[in-house]
């Protein structure tokens, strides 16, 4: 087992500079943005005078390198400061929200992974059928429509005609569990139509893409039924690629929900990042840019230990 | 057009009154098909107590603090409007009434005013209402670290000083008669104060209702405050304020009952939305306007003519047939809309006339002209829309009018009062001085077309003064031809507010001077059960 | 925006099929010939969309923002179906639409593969130092979310249909350069290869003779599904008002301008949503045949 923990512990180190990479880039960026948040908090309003007496007292004046080692400064101590505009402590406006976000997350990915991994099964099992055609369209035509569409689609039929689920998933911190469930049953079916595809095209794939191989045809000569080939001889070798699909689609519910949320009204990290880069809160757009930086390096490494892992020619190399 | 929708159209726009749009619409049989335009005056039920009013705004970000000096969306300005009391308010009958103050009497040249505060107020934290409370909430917003939105506003006060705990005197630069207007203005809410500083950030009032919890961009929840001084307001128990940006998700919690009522209809579908039997549309005509400004100090705006000009090469109809879909009524080229008490409504609209258009640019000595016309979304929605109108209708008269697109981001620092000419959007202002002084005072920081007018910069600071109701109209008038013949600034438009209730949602007459009520939904609306 | 960039990695990491060049009409018509219904609708579709936008002008009776009517015109008559909300013709938008949506996906998807295809293989070819910085770079640009970072750039250099399509491409890319490099690596270790770096060839020889014919199967794979990601991410963007500016007709803005009709039953914003399914449709049907040609699997149908 030496070998993986070298890996991880390699690859934690890498992800660090990563991290720190992102920081300046996103860093970089708002700083190239037009405007600040002098001039974007007041708008309209904006007067030479308001502007200044507003960048002098929350040292935006200052050049930007400076802020920069500043902010990194508190950083390395843990301390992700303070918003600019709202001057709220950024770990108590972010906590909540990561808690939806993974809230959410799980969920969909609780209904996804389940039915996309037997969607696939059963397309590879009976491929080429009419299952197989009617699933692969199915699912194409759902990853097809844009999010927003699929929301507002599911919105008509399940919560407007029906009435079976709130259009509105405004969960508060009190929430109990089931009520959130509920609540967030819309926003976790949409996401499930835009991730399930994807899934379930790769488990389809790559259980095929082991039909040819001899073990197969050997199980196939020896007269065993194509099911027990297919769930006992070809799954156990294709779930590592489908592994690797489960955690970059897991990493998409995180980081990738800013519309979803928008539409459902979700109180979670993506519409605080996408509000605070329209005022250049930048403290709070490098906290939430490096919560989903650090997201997406940690489950890509899991991905590749549970492909070394699922793979024992990856775990001894030679 | 159907023959309701023609009235409707001519009502709204104000070219029939109500009282003859009811008896035309009732001999058409048709007053039940437009409820929303008649419903004001129909009501006359009694508050009911008790409930929570839930409302989806259109606005709000994670960016908004409690601090009435960066209040910019109208969700801040609602949640302020139910937490937060100001000296006086204007009534939804569009009055000026007391609130915090009980009365207020100028000295003869209007200068200085002062305000008797009233009695036995106390704020959500217990303490009671002071002079002294009044004098740090507005300096709050003054001097040369002001931070405040609020700044231009109460720049022109010289000095505020507390005669005993009840009164405060507030000096001013110049005489103003509409000063008692000014200090009803969203961003003046009155604070608790401490050693002199007002207590901004803590969301303590002393409104009719206390905030319960607030995460902004997200949810407000507020509710009754125990010993409100004024019984006639707060009928609902609390109330829930939930920021709901995307249109089709306001709309389908509208719908499916999520939320009692909303802001900011979706003009393209409100035909489809009325048919709910369920949902009741709301519209009111107030100060809000669009227009595009040009620089009176740069070639060739600074010809009148040429103004003149651009000004009848525009179809305003047409504008406000595709913009807001008739949800609103057209502008005469001055800023001044029906919820302003001077309101000219007897200066001849002006209609477009490519002739008219022609013979001002041969008077300006050309035969043809090429402007360019800056235009945002920011500036307002549809802003790039109405743009490419004009050039239509323009080309029709030879002008050339080439639209820049620009960048949504930076609008307001990059390119309103930098380019010729632009497009702008105005919430406007309650009182005419206001607007003016805003806006087309030689001088001012926001005047958009860097205009000056000898005569109207003087009526402007004598109307301000004086104090005789008849003069006063007789010279804002004055002010509104001026503006409307002589000024830089082309008004196309004034959009209503629209808004959606559900029908168990009671209310009156609704304030016309912003949305939703004025600001103050939530203490004059009712639940009916 | 999704992620399936590494949906062909498991088709390739196994044994690579040999590159066989059939050259000559016939061979590919043959080909046609035995390709299942799936694919042959698949090809009709594309080509038929190909068709419309390449003389969407010709096949348009209006301007492609030519107000030409009142604004919701119903469906039949003069507009077969009806007008927009400026009272636009909707075919006419929809077919300018397929020539803006399709040529601007398609722009993006060539530079995105050129500049992510072209990296991939440079390095797995060179590895060492070229890999790990390349692999480096594209590790940071993946660790930053997609649309945050496209939120940025476009309002950073504004949102100009070229500007579009650098940013989109450049973020695409580095899905693209995953995948290549993960396949030509495979191809790079193999004999032939060794064989023409012993026989003293350079670089730029064995990638275009040697490596590039090797990992084309799965690249166009990819290049397929990219291609109709790449409308779901500017409809992504449009719904956060970054996207193609009107009034230029495309798809993902038209699903948005019209989606709130949704909520009464009109199915108007279902067209140019049903426009970006069907060709995503028929462009994974041919990728599907497409792959399993070049996957060995002799299977039964």
């Amino acid at each position: 087992m030496r070998p993986i923990f070298t890996i991880v512990a390699q690859r934690l180190a890498l992800g660090l500079l990563v991290l720190f990479a992102v920081s300046l880039i996103i860093f970089l960026g708002v700083e190239l943005l037009p405007g600040d948040l002098a001039e974007e908090i007041l708008g309209q309003a904006a007067t030479p005078e308001t502007v200044a007496a507003m960048r002098k007292e929350l040292g935006l004046d200052l050049p930007p390198y400076i802020r920069y080692f500043e902010w990194l400064g508190g950083m390395v101590q843990g301390d992700f400061g303070t918003s600019l505009a709202s001057q709220r402590e950024i770990s108590e406006l972010i906590g909540v929200r990561l808690g939806n976000t993974l809230f959410l997350a799980g969920l969909a990915a609780a209904i996804a992974v389940p039915v996309a991994v037997t969607l696939g099964v059963l397309a590879a099992l009976y491929r080429n059928s009419l299952y197989d055609r009617a699933v692969n369209i199915f699912t194409l035509t759902s990853i097809s429509f844009p999010e927003f569409f699929i929301a507002y689609i599911l919105i008509l039929f399940l919560s407007v005609n029906a009435g079976w689920f709130p259009s509105l998933s405004n969960v508060t911190v009190e929430t109990p569990l089931w009520e959130r469930i509920y609540r967030c049953m819309l926003p976790a079916l949409t996401l499930t139509l835009v991730v399930t595809a994807h899934m379930m095209r790769m488990t389809r794939a790559s259980i095929i893409n082991l039909l040819s191989s001899p073990y197969i045809e050997m199980a196939n000569l020896k007269g065993l039924k194509r099911s027990h080939i297919i769930v006992r001889h070809a799954l156990p070798n294709a779930w590592a690629p489908i592994v690797n699909v489960i955690v970059i689609n897991l990493a998409y519910l995180i980081v990738g929900v800013v519309v979803v949320e928008v539409v459902f009204v979700y109180p979670g990290l993506g519409q605080l990042i996408v509000d605070s880069v329209q005022k250049r809160d930048l403290p709070v757009v490098q906290a939430c840019s490096l919560i989903f930086a650090a997201t997406y390096i940690l489950l890509n490494l899991t991905a590749d230990i549970l492909s070394i892992v699922t793979n024992p020619r990856l775990l001894h190399p030679r | 057009m159907s023959e309701i929708k023609r009235l409707e159209h001519l009502f709204s726009q104000g070219k029939i009154s109500r009282r003859a749009f009811m008896a035309r619409a009732s001999a058409l049989g048709l007053v039940a098909a437009a409820p929303s335009l008649i419903g004001d005056s129909a009501f006359a039920a009694t508050p009911k107590k008790g409930g929570t009013l839930r409302l989806g705004i259109g606005h709000g970000s994670t960016t908004d603090t409690l601090d009435p000096a960066t209040y910019e969306n109208l969700y801040m300005q609602m949640v302020a409007g139910s937490v937060h009391n100001k000296l006086t308010v204007v009534t939804n009958a569009g009055d000026l009434a007391p609130e915090l103050a009980e009365s207020w009497e100028p000295t003869p040249d209007a200068q200085q005013w002062r305000f008797n505060l009233r009695k036995g107020v106390e704020f959500h934290n217990g303490k009671s209402l002071e002079a002294a409370d009044v004098i740090a909430s507005f300096n709050h917003h003054r001097g040369e670290e002001s931070q405040s939105a609020a700044k231009p506003i109460v720049d022109p006060i010289e000095d505020i000083k507390a005669d005993g705990k009840n009164t405060v005197v507030f000096t001013l630069k110049g005489g103003n008669a509409d000063f008692p207007y000014i200090v009803s203005d969203y961003h003046l809410a009155i604070l608790p104060s401490r050693d002199g500083k007002a207590d901004a950030t803590s969301g303590i009032g002393a409104g009719s209702y206390t905030l319960e919890s607030y995460e902004p961009g997200v949810r407000t929840a507020v509710k009754r405050a125990p010993n409100y001084w004024n019984e006639e307001v707060a009928h609902v128990d609390g109330a829930e304020l939930l920021v709901i940006v995307d249109v089709t998700a306001r709309t389908n919690a509208l719908t499916t009952g999520e939320i009692d009522a909303m802001d900011r209809v979706d003009l393209k579908t409100a035909h489809l939305l009325e048919r709910n039997q369920d949902v009741e549309l709301v519209e009111t005509s107030g100060n809000a306007h669009y227009t595009f400004a040009m620089r009176t100090d740069m070639a060739p705006f600074d010809n009148n003519d040429v103004r003149l000009a651009l000004k009848y090469a525009l179809d305003r109809e047409a504008l406000l047939d595709t913009i807001l879909l008739g949800h609103g009524y057209l502008g005469n080229d001055f800023p001044i809309g029906k919820a302003s008490r001077y309101y000219a409504e007897e200066i001849p609209q002006r209609e477009y006339d490519p002739d008219k258009a022609k013979f001002h640019l041969k008077q300006a000595g050309m035969s043809s002209l090429k402007v360019d016309l800056s235009a945002a979304d920011a500036a307002f929605a549809g802003a790039v829309d109405a743009a490419v109108l004009y050039k239509e209708h323009a080309a029709k008269a030879g002008i050339d009018i080439n639209v820049v697109r620009e960048p949504n981001d930076g609008y307001w620092s990059n390119v309103w009062l930098k380019k010729p000419w632009c497009a702008v959007y105005w919430g406007g202002r309650p009182t005419e001085d206001w607007m003016f002084s805003t806006a087309y005072a030689a001088g001012a920081p926001w005047n958009d077309s860097f205009w000056e007018h000898e005569r109207f910069n003087k009526l402007l600071t004598d109307a301000r003064a004086e104090l005789d109701e008849a003069k006063r109209r007789e010279m804002y008038v004055e002010m509104q031809t001026i503006v409307r013949d002589e000024g830089g600034v082309v008004v196309p438009l004034f959009n209503n507010y629209v808004m959606a209730l559900s029908t168990n949602v009671g209310h009156e007459q609704m304030g016309n001077n912003w949305s939703m009520d004025g600001f103050r939904a939530i203490e004059r609306w009712w639940l009916k059960s | 925006m999704n992620e399936p960039a590494d949906i062909d990695q498991a088709q390739t990491a196994d044994a690579l099929p040999p590159a066989r060049r059939e050259r000559g009409w016939d061979a590919v018509w043959r080909e046609l010939k035995k390709a299942p219904w799936t694919a042959k609708l698949g090809l009709v579709l594309i080509l038929g969309y190909v068709f419309v936008a390449v003389f969407a002008p010709v096949l348009t009776p209006y301007g492609e923002s030519e107000i030409v009517g009142r604004q919701f015109e119903p469906w039949g008559g003069q507009f077969l179906l009806g007008t927009d909300n400026l009272g636009r013709d909707m075919v006419t938008r929809l077919i300018y639409g397929a020539r803006n949506t399709i040529g601007i996906a398609f722009l993006t998807t060539c530079l995105a593969f050129l500049i992510g295809g072209v990296g991939g293989i440079l390095a797995a070819v060179l590895g060492r130092w070229m890999d790990q910085l390349l692999s480096r770079v594209v590790d940071i640009l993946m660790a930053i979310p997609q649309l945050i970072f496209a939120l940025l750039l476009l309002t950073i250099f504004g949102t100009s249909i070229p500007v579009l399509i650098i940013i989109i491409a450049v973020l695409d890319s580095t899905r693209v350069f995953r995948l290549a490099r993960a396949v030509g690596a495979n191809v790079a270790v193999m004999d032939f290869v060794e064989a023409a770096r012993v026989r003293g060839e350079g670089i730029g020889w064995i990638t275009i003779r040697e490596v590039l014919p090797n990992i084309m199967a799965p690249l166009s794979a990819e290049f397929g599904l990219r291609f109709c990601f790449v409308f779901l991410t500017i409809a992504a963007l449009s719904f956060l008002g970054l996207g193609i500016q009107p009034p230029t007709a495309d798809w993902g803005s038209m699903v948005r301008d019209n989606a709130t009709l949704i909520t009464y039953g009109d199915i108007t914003p279902l067209l140019p949503a049903a426009a970006i399914a069907m060709l995503t449709i028929a462009v994974n049907f041919v990728v599907d045949w497409f792959l399993h040609k070049t996957s060995g699997l002799r299977d039964e149908y």
